[in-house]
């Protein structure tokens, strides 16, 4: 694989790994919030 | 007696001295008017120009390459074993707030679109003729982050560190000038007075606990040769939001941060010698590392508008800028340029998130570009 070919390659996979991972991320928040949804009483007791 | 004495020696320093030897001394002064004058990041440029100064001085033994000098130890203790970047990553951890990132999770895309610029650097540096580690580690300039490019170069481009890392960290102070021209040329003046809701979603503490396991783990599953860097940001940030371990994270967000950008700073600085580092190649960084964070920008301003489409209007695109790891400095940048456009718009807590989803996403690329790498058999694994 010649320097340029790499480049190439790393650029597509890397900007496209990076991408998926941070939307999976993303999608695990989504997630999260669902499962635990943000309620006042609950926060004020444990001082959050 | 007289006559025993070596009277030169009393002028050692003066005969020694090289042009470059000024010219450096010249530049750490340079960086104490940024720092001191500008406000420039004064935390890592005053330690950086003391070094520089302290380097220069010819027969001081104060060199990072003078073999047994006080510096030289550090930077090989702290800084080419890694382990500096590292302990930072702690402290960013410890400060970093993911609060208005985890609100708004879909913000997280224009982290990752604030790092394509890492990858389209990678490939201009190759065809300009840069070796792979080389060319990876002047890539890393465009994650906006410091501590990832000291630690990429540290690894990969040993000779290229010093040049890295100071265009790094000049470049992060460099945001507010840098990022407004592009904006304003990649958008109108109706896309960049969006007025975006300024309700802010509130996320349960359980949420903000476990997002830096979830996506810690995560994250070191994708790509386990950034689990250092990624690792320790998660553990900063676990060690403040667990809420049970005050005294260490406020060591994490004090002391030690302190402490390491200190000697950090010092080590960098002192890389930096006249012979080494006035070259045609600190040149060719410098202005890869602009192109760099200016494809970041143009990156995020891009994906903003693509945005702004989709919503018909809803998302204001320069809200895509601030998906870097400059923080606060990126969202401060979008929220005063929302405001010359619009001044009933309020465009910083969206920026916020979209700034420590930037961190999150420089970290995260750095590992992807390593795991790539190390994949193709191009480096190592890291030992």
């Amino acid at each position: 694989m010649t320097n340029m070919q790499f480049g190439v390659f790393s650029m597509v996979a890397g900007m496209g790994i990076t991408l998926l991972a941070l939307y999976i991320i993303g999608w695990m928040v989504k997630l999260m919030n669902k499962l635990w949804p943000y309620k006042e009483e609950e926060e004020k007791k444990s001082g959050g | 007696m007289w006559s025993s004495i070596d009277w030169s020696m009393l002028f050692a320093g003066f005969t020694n001295l090289t042009w470059q030897n000024i010219v450096m001394i010249v530049i750490g002064l340079v960086l104490f008017y940024l720092s001191i004058a500008k406000g420039a990041e004064p935390l890592l440029l005053v330690p950086i120009g003391f070094g520089v100064i302290l380097a220069n001085i010819p027969l001081s033994g104060m060199a990072a390459a003078d073999e047994g000098g006080i510096l030289n130890l550090i930077y090989h203790a702290g800084i080419l074993t890694q382990i500096f970047p590292v302990l930072i990553f702690i402290g960013i951890g410890a400060m970093a707030d993911f609060r208005p990132m985890l609100g708004n999770p879909f913000i997280l895309i224009f982290g990752a679109a604030g790092q394509f610029g890492i990858f389209i650097t990678l490939f201009i540096a190759l065809a300009m003729g840069f070796k792979i580690p080389e060319a990876a580690s002047i890539s890393i300039i465009g994650a906006m982050d410091g501590p990832t490019a000291i630690y990429f170069s540290s690894r990969y481009a040993r000779e290229l560190l010093p040049a890295i890392s100071v265009v790094a960290y000049s470049y992060m102070s460099l945001v507010p000038i840098v990022q407004p021209p592009i904006m304003r040329l990649l958008t109108t003046k109706k896309e960049r007075a969006v007025v975006m809701s300024t309700s802010k979603t509130r996320v349960s503490k359980r949420v903000v606990l476990l997002f830096p396991l979830v996506a810690g783990i995560f994250g070191m599953l994708i790509a386990p040769m950034g689990a250092p860097l990624l690792g320790a940001i998660m553990l900063g940030n676990f060690l403040k939001e667990s809420g049970v371990v005050e005294r260490l994270s406020n060591v994490a967000e004090g002391a030690l941060v302190d402490i390491v950008t200190l000697l950090l700073g010092l080590c960098v600085g002192a890389a930096m010698l006249g012979g080494n580092f006035l070259t045609t190649t600190t040149i060719l960084i410098l202005l890869l590392g602009l192109l760099a964070i200016s494809l970041d920008t143009v990156t995020g301003v891009m994906l903003g508008k693509l945005m702004y489409w989709v919503t018909r209007g809803k998302v204001n695109p320069l809200i895509g800028a601030a998906g870097v790891s400059a923080f606060p400095m990126a969202a401060r940048v979008v929220q005063r340029e929302g405001q010359k456009a619009n001044p009933r718009s309020f465009l910083l807590w969206h920026a916020m998130g979209a700034n420590t989803g930037g961190q999150v996403a420089s970290v995260m690329a750095a590992a992807v570009m390593l795991a790539i790498l190390t994949g193709m058999g191009i480096m190592p694994l890291p030992v």
